[in-house]
């Protein structure tokens, strides 16, 4: 199971790109601004795309009563999401040594995997209550008040993938690099496993073989 | 004297007579333009789309400088530069004064003339635009970054600033000569005893080649003539610097007639590199000169005004071999030196040819010391040894030539109106097209380099009569633009310009445009009474001066209520932008404060005055209609009565 667990361990090692690179992605076009603001959500916090892009974004935000974008301490997320990673990814490489050695089974990097893909699912649910929270938890103060046609207050939940026109805003919110690497890096792991399992049968099978030639 | 009125007014005919012939075509032209070809699609740029070239028009007696785009002709942005701008609070808020500060005290106007582009290499850089101010001798440098000006030198012992601001090929020198020569040191003397006293100063100004700090470094006493116009060498005539001159008569009065004998007057040529060596070596003479050198900072975006007290002079004659003159018929205005740096041409205004020297010959002729004679010791060479050519009757009035690095050149004839194009090295004329009306100069993008961009002319109308909706006695000015890529020239567009439109440097837009500032980092500003937070926002009274310091976001001023103003307190209103937000800059005024709005750039800080005259509660706003809200932002200050004790305090959003 050599070649298995290589691929286990550069699967799992992959998820390493979340520390560089962004998860997601959400730009703001509108027509005064061309050139669109945009924020990177990255598993330690939010940045702007470019230098001033939070400010201008929570200036913007203010007219609306939406309250600043969090700093990393404000948010439980940002410290919890980064050592559940650096764990995932110990494990998922032990795991990648550990059956180059052959010392456990296959099944143990789909395992992983299924590990993996329940705490993403779990992921991308809080990340989506936390959008809708941000979105219509509004300062009742707030300049401009404004109403759904159904007579509804209007709420600001950016979409939590793909786009969608918010006032003057064209919203587009995607996935972005740390999230493309930890979708190959967990797609690997599926491959290790039925790599594991093709190399598992040949082990399994060759004693036979020996027999018949014997 | 008759004799030359008579010249005159058969001058004067023969222009009369050129103007019917072009009469004829100018009808023809007119009102057709851009429907009989394609002129139209040549210089529409479709809403959305950028222009292929920034031109900067001098503003003339505007005193600021014009940007345009080529080839729409839109007006983009006017610099202020010598002249006070209200609109940009330039000269009016506490920080910008100091730039129009000379040794005659507060100038707050002059009459703007020459811009040229920085260059490395004999190329446009686009780090910077020179622009001198000719009437109270100064030069400014316009920072292409924030496209604001940097810094202004005023020039000591010059009067009317006009043969500048011409840059070598290295942006190692700003070059500014003077148009009247006066007495140096200044003296109380009869003005009839001029000729043999007074003396023409031409300066050599060094540009720093990091920074662009520029610094006097040697200015060279020549004889009292009028220095018009210069031109550096480039190329393989690098290191040495051309001037027209006329009124080599040195007359004192009456010029138009007393300044237009001599058959020729002199194109100075000067080897700067050897006076350069010359002062480097210890040369020169240092003298007591008043002259004001003023710098404007982007960090604390305040400007400081040093007085300077010397300057280095250099008599030519200590530096044998450094200066030439090269006689050149008549009074000859611009002097121009063509892209490989071989041919000088001398526009001899009042001449009906046009003289072009070649710099080989003059070499030559140097070296061979062959000289006619000499004026005031220096040496003058053989018109017939360092002519190249003579272009043969091309129009009356020729003020200027700019050349398309395709071995044409393009010449202005302010008489006869027109724009002439010919063939340097053969000198024969190869086209002509009228200009509305009287041309002064004209501007190729990159013309004033050893790589020009032929593809347009722009020429500079002094007078525009008909060719606009009249807007009472007084009508703009004008400039043309003409594609030159083809044989013949086509007039493309009119647009009208500020001020007067001396002359222009163009450039790719791509060269500049990427350079171009967005904000100010708040962070960065070092303002000494800036407000980087919120929580720095305050009022502070010191005697009678209170100094209130405010900032500004989008859309409310903090603090925005204010109480505890007196009646004849100077108030300071020290105001940061705290945007960090392209194109959102925020504006201020105070009712009845005697002087201008500021305009404030996102993260700059700016201070006005207001002096409170009248108790009761005064209102300010923002003046650039910045956001939704605007109208929204605004505020109050409380003024009491001068023995008043009402407490001083302030706040923001306090019910």
């Amino acid at each position: 199971m050599k070649k298995a667990g290589i691929i286990m361990i550069i699967g799992s090692l992959l998820l390493l790109g979340l520390f560089k690179f962004p998860l997601w992605n959400i730009m703001l076009g509108a027509p005064q601004y061309p050139d669109p603001l945009g924020m990177d959500i990255y598993i330690e916090g939010i940045k702007g795309v470019q230098e001033f892009d939070i400010k201008n974004i929570d200036g913007l935000n203010h007219y609306i009563g939406m309250k600043t974008i969090p700093e990393p301490k404000d948010m439980w997320e940002f410290q919890v999401f980064p050592m559940v990673i650096g764990v995932m990814v110990a494990i998922g490489v032990i795991i990648g040594l550990l059956g180059f050695f052959g010392k456990v089974s296959y099944k143990w990097f789909i395992g992983w995997f299924l590990v993996m893909s329940i705490l993403g699912i779990m992921g991308m649910y809080d990340f989506n209550s936390w959008l809708a929270e941000y979105g219509s938890d509004l300062n009742p103060k707030a300049i401009m008040k404004l109403l759904n046609p159904d007579g509804t207050p209007m709420t600001y939940k950016p979409p939590l993938i793909g786009y969608q026109k918010m006032l003057n805003f064209d919203v587009d919110s995607w996935p972005a690099m740390g999230a493309y690497m930890m979708f190959v890096g967990m797609m690997l792991t599926i491959v290790a496993f039925f790599v594991g399992k093709k190399e598992y049968k040949k082990v399994a099978k060759k004693p036979i073989l020996k027999t018949v030639t014997a | 004297m008759k004799r030359t009125i008579n010249i005159l007014v058969s001058l004067i005919m023969v222009a009369g007579l050129v103007s019917c012939n072009n009469g004829g075509d100018k009808k023809g032209n007119k009102g057709k333009g851009g429907l009989a070809t394609n002129a139209a699609e040549k210089v529409y740029v479709a809403p959305g789309e950028h222009d292929e070239f920034y031109a900067f028009i001098s503003g003339g007696f505007s005193g600021q400088l014009s940007v345009y785009g080529l080839p729409s002709g839109r007006l983009f942005k006017v610099i202020p530069v010598f002249s006070q701008d209200a609109e940009k609070a330039w000269g009016y808020n506490e920080e910008t004064k100091p730039m129009l500060e000379t040794s005659y005290g507060f100038v707050p106007w002059d009459d703007s003339h020459h811009p040229d582009i920085s260059q490395t290499n004999g190329e446009l850089d686009g780090r910077w635009v020179f622009i001198n101010g000719n009437n109270t001798p100064r030069i400014a440098r316009i920072d292409l970054t924030t496209f604001e000006t940097a810094e202004i030198i005023e020039v000591p012992n010059s009067a009317g600033n006009h043969s500048s601001s011409f840059i070598t090929e290295n942006t190692e020198y700003v070059v500014a000569g003077t148009r009247f020569s006066v007495p140096i040191p200044q003296r109380d003397m009869p003005i009839k005893d001029y000729k043999g006293n007074f003396k023409g100063a031409l300066s050599f100004i060094s540009v720093d080649p990091e920074s662009g700090r520029m610094a006097i470094k040697f200015q060279l006493m020549m004889p009292g003539f009028d220095y018009d116009l210069s031109h550096p060498g480039r190329d393989k005539s690098h290191g040495w610097f051309f001037f027209t001159t006329y009124n080599t008569e040195e007359a004192n009065t009456l010029l138009e007639v007393n300044a237009s004998q001599n058959d020729k007057d002199f194109i100075a040529a000067v080897n700067w590199k050897k006076i350069e060596e010359y002062v480097n070596n210890g040369g020169g003479i240092k003298v007591p000169a008043k002259y004001a050198h003023n710098v404007y900072d982007d960090e604390t975006h305040t400007a400081t005004s040093t007085m300077m007290n010397e300057v280095l002079t250099v008599n030519p004659l200590d530096v044998p071999g450094a200066v030439y003159f090269l006689p050149t018929p008549k009074s000859p205005h611009g002097c121009d030196v063509d892209p490989t740096g071989e041919y000088i041409v001398g526009n001899g205004k009042l001449s009906a040819d046009l003289t072009v020297h070649s710099f080989t010959k003059m070499l030559a002729a140097i070296e061979n010391k062959k000289f006619d004679g000499e004026a005031y010791g220096i040496p003058i060479l053989k018109f017939e040894d360092v002519l190249a050519g003579t272009v043969k009757q091309p129009g009356l009035g020729p003020l200027h030539t700019e050349f398309d690095g395709k071995g044409n050149a393009y010449t202005t004839f302010f008489i006869s109106s027109e724009v002439v194009k010919w063939k340097v090295g053969t000198w024969e004329v190869v086209d002509r097209q009228p200009a509305y009306y009287s041309v002064g100069h004209g501007m190729i993008p990159g013309g004033n380099s050893r790589k020009p961009f032929g593809k347009y002319f722009v020429s500079m109308n002094k007078i525009t009569k008909d060719r606009y909706l009249p807007t009472g006695p007084e009508v703009t000015q004008s400039a043309q633009l003409y594609d030159i890529s083809g044989d013949k020239m086509e007039l493309l567009l009119d647009f009208p310009t500020i001020g007067e439109p001396h002359y222009a440097a163009g450039i790719p837009a791509d060269i500049v445009a990427k350079n171009s500032r967005q904000i100010f980092k708040l962070a960065e500003n070092k303002h000494p009474y800036a407000t980087i937070s919120d929580g720095g926002a305050r009022v502070e009274r010191k005697g009678n001066e209170v100094h209130i310091y405010m900032t500004m976001i989008r859309s409310h001023f903090n603090p925005d209520n204010i109480e505890g103003v007196k009646v004849g307190d100077k108030v300071f209103f020290h105001v940061t932008n705290h945007e960090q937000d392209y194109d959102v800059p925020h504006g201020i005024s105070m009712i009845g404060a005697n002087t201008s709005e500021l305009l404030i750039m996102p993260g700059q800080t700016e201070t006005f005055v207001w002096e409170p005259k009248q108790v009761g509660v005064w209102p300010f706003y923002c003046t650039d209609f910045c956001s939704a809200l605007h109208q929204e932002m605004q505020g109050y200050i409380r003024v009491s009565p001068a023995n008043s004790s009402t407490e001083l305090k302030w706040s923001l959003g306090e019910d």
